[in-house]
């Protein structure tokens, strides 16, 4: 149903009908809501769908004194504009606060594609993974988008969604049930845990076939919330398979690695490689390019899937 | 305002600087300064210009503060305690473990405080979202706000300035504290901030420049103009005296903002708030 849909559409398309029913939902924009998919609500709700301008600072400021009025504000911006840029706005007036207000960040890590290295938020889920009480969020798809933003905004407090905005690949069918603190077991598996995020999603079941067809059994979980992990799914796949590669369009420090090496370093020590961005910036390329270039490909998947069973004791 | 009002609100402003004084001076080290600015202008929007209920710190439609200079905490604290948000003794607690009054000004632990502040320039933008939020609300509250003179440097007051100009948020009253010093010195000496009253002008608000910021009746009548706007923000400048009412702190001039007080110098001070 979702097939070559924008994920900025689906966003779009969803806040709206929840802006239907819950009066409550206010959507700010900083100058990217035409990037965002979200320019068309202020048609469909002036009051309750604005831009500030780019000035994201204070539109994180602005939405937790709407959100202390009683509103759901949702704000957006580009990742890097959305997370680093205000990161202590994020600290101290949303989460401090305890300020329900939902960002939404889009164009994470290389999907920033031609806007290059400035825009390329390689360390927004370190950013905010150090808050206290933020929740981060980051779909695989389009039908887990649209099925979370409801649970999104039922959820009392600050949500991070860090959005791909372009088509994504199919990933979940209409049935999928969605629990924002619940990992999803995509695929079962014995040999190798796959623990992916986001776009890496796609490629780890790729990965999947390069890899059953050398006989290895790979469990393909999803991590859609980052924050705060699903430590039961980690630990119980991490105890089935002893041996892990995490998958995530970020820097391999302080995201999803960071996140499953915390909990397994703690209850659970296996082997865990890392797939994602090595410790560098981003550049201008197009995504496919930068994922060869970075190592970030169901090729190199499959490959460090087997240095980790190799490392198994 | 009647001379008697005025006279009641005068005295009310040395009891609350008393409270004020002595929770610090008890604790021994605060931001003394910067409480003893902001004084008059908490009294006149407590005790006589904001619609809100002690008994019930939540009332909707009620009008808002924000304490964009989170450090005045204790003396807002002091304000709420003698309105009856929470039991007078609680000022004693001020800063110690477990305290429901932290130095910098925090909704979530404190009774009437409308919200979070103290990381600067952050309060001004929370304060211009709830103006935003009261007119789509349509509840007639208005939005008060207090900014320092330093924290004017930091860029976000800047960008909110635009925003509620450009939302013409005539509900959102904002006062600058303009004491004059920061932390480092003079702000003149740090970092100038030139004509203030036609910077906010250019930025499209009804500016009213005080020349007494601890004279309540002249607060008063600036509060009563900056209703009558039809469509501009105000901000009222109250040219301020950091540690003004007590003498030792005032001569402190810029090494009054968080600074140590004795025994000794507690007592003092209340003597001369008698």
């Amino acid at each position: 149903m979702y097939e070559n849909v924008e994920m900025r559409q689906v966003l779009a398309d969803t806040i709206s009908f929840l802006m239907e029913r819950d009066e409550r939902i206010i959507v700010i924009d900083a100058d990217l809501a035409k990037a965002n998919g979200t320019l068309a609500l202020r048609n469909k709700f002036p009051e309750r769908a604005f831009d500030v301008g780019i000035a994201e600072q204070n539109m994180a400021s602005v939405a937790a004194g709407m959100a202390a009025y009683g509103f759901i504000p949702f704000i957006g911006s580009f990742t890097a504009f959305a997370t680093r840029r205000i990161c202590d706005q994020i600290a101290i007036s949303l989460a401090y606060a305890k300020r329900n207000v939902k960002i939404i960040g889009s164009d994470p890590g290389i999907s920033a594609e031609l806007n290059g290295g400035t825009h390329m938020s390689m360390e927004d889920i370190g950013v905010l993974r150090s808050i206290p009480g933020v929740v981060i969020f980051e779909p695989a798809d389009a039908v887990q988008l649209a099925k979370a933003l409801p649970k999104i905004v039922e959820y009392d407090g600050v949500v991070y969604i860090r959005l791909y905005r372009k088509p994504a690949a199919v990933i979940f069918n209409d049935d999928y049930e969605f629990d924002l603190f619940k990992a999803d077991v995509i695929k079962e598996g014995s040999n190798i845990s796959i623990f992916a995020t986001g776009i890496m999603v796609e490629e780890a079941l790729q990965a999947d076939e390069i890899l059953k067809a050398e006989g290895i059994e790979a469990e393909i979980i999803n991590i859609h919330t980052i924050k705060p992990i699903d430590k039961d799914a980690v630990l119980k796949s991490a105890r089935k398979t002893g041996a892990v590669v995490v998958c995530e369009n970020h820097n391999i420090i302080g995201g999803l690695k960071s996140a499953v090496a915390e909990v397994l370093s703690e209850e659970y020590p296996v082997p865990i490689k890392s797939i994602g961005v090595k410790d560098h910036f981003g550049e201008v390329a197009k995504m496919d390019y930068l994922k060869n270039k970075y190592h970030m490909t169901a090729e190199d998947i499959a490959a460090a899937a087997k240095d980790a069973i190799n490392m198994k004791r | 305002m009647c001379n008697n009002e005025f006279q009641t609100l005068k005295e009310k402003s040395r009891y609350i600087r008393r409270l004020t004084v002595d929770s610090i001076g008890k604790l021994g080290v605060g931001h003394l300064g910067g409480c003893l600015s902001v004084i008059e202008a908490l009294v006149v929007l407590y005790y006589k210009e904001m619609n809100i209920d002690p008994k019930n710190p939540n009332m909707e439609s009620r009008d808002r503060f924000v304490l964009s200079k989170g450090h005045a905490g204790p003396a807002l604290y002091s304000v709420l305690a003698d309105k009856g948000y929470f039991d007078i003794s609680e000022l004693d607690t001020l800063n110690r473990p477990e305290t429901k009054l932290p130095s910098h000004c925090d909704m979530l632990r404190t009774k009437g405080v409308d919200m979070t502040a103290g990381s600067l320039g952050q309060g001004i933008s929370c304060a211009a979202g709830m103006a935003k939020a009261s007119k789509i609300k349509r509840d007639n509250a208005n939005i008060y706000c207090i900014i320092g003179d330093g924290e004017s440097q930091e860029g976000q007051v800047w960008e909110a300035a635009m925003m509620a100009a450009h939302f013409k948020l005539n509900n959102l009253i904002v006062f600058t504290d303009y004491n004059k010093l920061q932390i480092d010195g003079t702000v003149e000496e740090i970092l100038g901030l030139g004509e203030l009253d036609k910077k906010w002008e250019a930025f499209g608000w009804n500016v009213i420049n005080i020349a007494d910021g601890h004279d309540e009746a002249q607060i008063y009548d600036a509060i009563q103009q900056a209703k009558k706007s039809q469509s501009k923000p105000t901000m009222i400048l109250l040219n301020t005296i950091k540690g003004n009412g007590v003498s030792f702190v005032e001569a402190m001039g810029a090494g009054n903002h968080n600074m140590p007080i004795s025994e000794e110098q507690r007592i003092q001070a209340l003597k001369e708030l008698e």
